[in-house]
């Protein structure tokens, strides 16, 4: 099935690509998630300035596709003349900032909206309650919202973080050498999908195996209210 | 008794010229590297090797379909018989021998480096030291400055024409790549004002060209492809298509 030599010499550059994949998703995770914290509070928000906002935000980012987003800013972008003489361009030529700020913001939209839904499947009681014990807004946010809503979160926002580690395979697209590269490299100069493809999406595969895996633990840890063990037949009333 | 045999034989020969005019042929084309091939926005391709491959079809008197395919994917592509033959300015090299075979060479052309006017006085491995080299991935050029530019850094890019819009962009110091497609991609173009030649042209390898890639398997294609391009550089048809897009000798003969 694989041809081990052809595999062999290029698993160096496998991993140099893995490297690379790994960054990718994990700078634009970070900056997603910190980023996603407050435009979820907005988008909840009953001030129509403050939801409105965020919900375009998330729809045009979630409405259009990761490709064209990446050409637009790497390509589009580097067309304008005043854009390159511009003070931030020196960000923009660079494919790993172009890369960062495409998967983060397209990772925000995302993560926003699934924490807003969280956020809204709060129990009422809860909130009630802390009211009436006259927590302020911030308080009964960092108390009893968020320790709540990012449980809720959890399994959906494990599929995000999958979803956008395939995502990074379109970074390929603007010279940086991820898995995806790496493969089409490989397919390129040995003509075999086992030896190249075959190969990314093993590595791949690991990947998504053990993302899944940490958040099967963290559901664990933190959804273990969800799965006391029922002792017995539940007594009828 | 002799003139059945000729009869057979007739009709043998009948047989086969209508077998061979009835097989439709597939080309592999790029679409992406004026003037040898560009796609209209009609989607309709037009240029150099589109020009080839039909004048070829014609001597060959075979229906012909022109499959458009990216880059990179095209000799897996011709392998796993999307098509037959590629005709896509694609350089005839040792590696590529390996995986296909190739028909004679159907135009050669010189490969240059372009920069800002005046930015390198030549193109030295010393001059370009710590400089930002902009190449097609997976080419010969790629190779040949890998093999002969280790000081310098290199961007390798996905296609020959974001080898320019990198250089444009301002993402490399200098480019290297095909003296046409610079010319008629860039140089002639308004983004490449300010943008030239910088030292002199220069040949890959000897005597390597471009050729129609067949399948290793299709001997018998790659000898009626051979001797079709023979008859259009006799009989005239090559010039006349040639000088329709270059003002100088693309012939490498």
């Amino acid at each position: 099935m694989f041809d081990w030599p052809v595999v062999l010499a290029a698993l160096p550059d496998f991993f140099r690509g893995l490297r690379v994949t790994l960054i990718l998703l994990a700078i634009a995770l970070a900056t997603g998630f910190v980023l996603s914290i407050p435009l979820a509070m907005a988008r909840v928000s009953q001030n129509k300035w403050l939801s409105m906002p965020v919900f375009l935000f998330t729809y045009v980012i979630r409405g259009t596709p990761l490709l064209v987003q990446m050409f637009m800013v790497y390509h589009g972008l580097a067309q304008f003349e005043w854009m390159r003489q511009s003070a931030v361009w020196f960000l923009f030529k660079d494919a790993w900032f172009c890369a960062w700020l495409v998967f983060s913001i397209s990772t925000t939209a995302y993560t926003t909206e699934i924490f807003a839904g969280a956020l809204r499947q709060t129990p009422s009681g809860e909130l009630e309650a802390a009211q009436s014990l006259g927590m302020t807004k911030l308080q009964i946010y960092a108390r009893i919202l968020w320790p709540g809503a990012l449980r809720r979160a959890l399994p959906q926002y494990s599929n995000e973080v999958v979803g956008l580690m395939h995502a990074t395979a379109v970074a390929s697209t603007v010279t940086l050498v991820e898995i995806t590269r790496v493969a089409r490299d490989v397919y390129y100069n040995h003509l075999s999908v086992t030896d190249s493809f075959g190969v990314a999406a093993v590595f791949y595969f690991v990947l998504t195996f053990t993302v899944v895996g940490i958040f099967k633990l963290l559901e664990k840890r933190y959804l273990k209210h969800l799965n006391r063990k029922v002792s017995g037949p539940v007594p009828a009333r | 008794m002799i003139r059945k045999l000729l009869i057979a034989a007739a009709f043998a020969a009948l047989t086969t010229t209508s077998a061979l005019a009835q097989q439709a042929l597939r080309i592999g084309v790029e679409g992406n590297y004026p003037p040898f091939s560009s796609i209209a926005p009609d989607g309709k391709l037009s240029g150099f090797d589109i020009d080839i491959a039909n004048a070829v079809c014609a001597e060959l008197k075979v229906t012909c379909t022109l499959v458009q395919q990216e880059w990179d994917g095209m000799l897996p592509a011709l392998n796993a018989r999307k098509f037959d033959m590629i005709v896509a300015s694609m350089t005839i090299t040792e590696e590529r021998l390996k995986a296909v075979d190739f028909s004679d060479p159907y135009y050669d052309v010189p490969s240059r480096w372009v920069g800002k006017v005046g930015s390198f006085p030549d193109v030295k491995p010393e001059t370009l030291k710590g400089k930002k080299i902009i190449v097609l991935r997976n080419s010969p050029r790629a190779k040949f400055v890998q093999d002969n530019y280790k000081d310098s850094e290199i961007l390798l890019v996905a296609k020959e024409t974001e080898v320019y819009m990198e250089l444009a962009a301002g993402r490399g110091d200098i480019a290297v790549g095909s003296s046409v497609v610079s010319s008629e991609g860039f140089l002639k173009k308004p983004e490449g004002k300010g943008y030239g030649q910088i030292g002199d042209t220069f040949r890959i390898g000897t005597g390597g060209g471009v050729g129609i890639a067949v399948r290793k398997t299709d001997g018998d294609l790659k000898a009626r492809i051979n001797a079709a391009l023979k008859t259009i550089r006799a009989n005239g048809t090559y010039k006349a298509m040639a000088a329709k897009y270059f003002d100088f000798d693309i012939s490498g003969s």
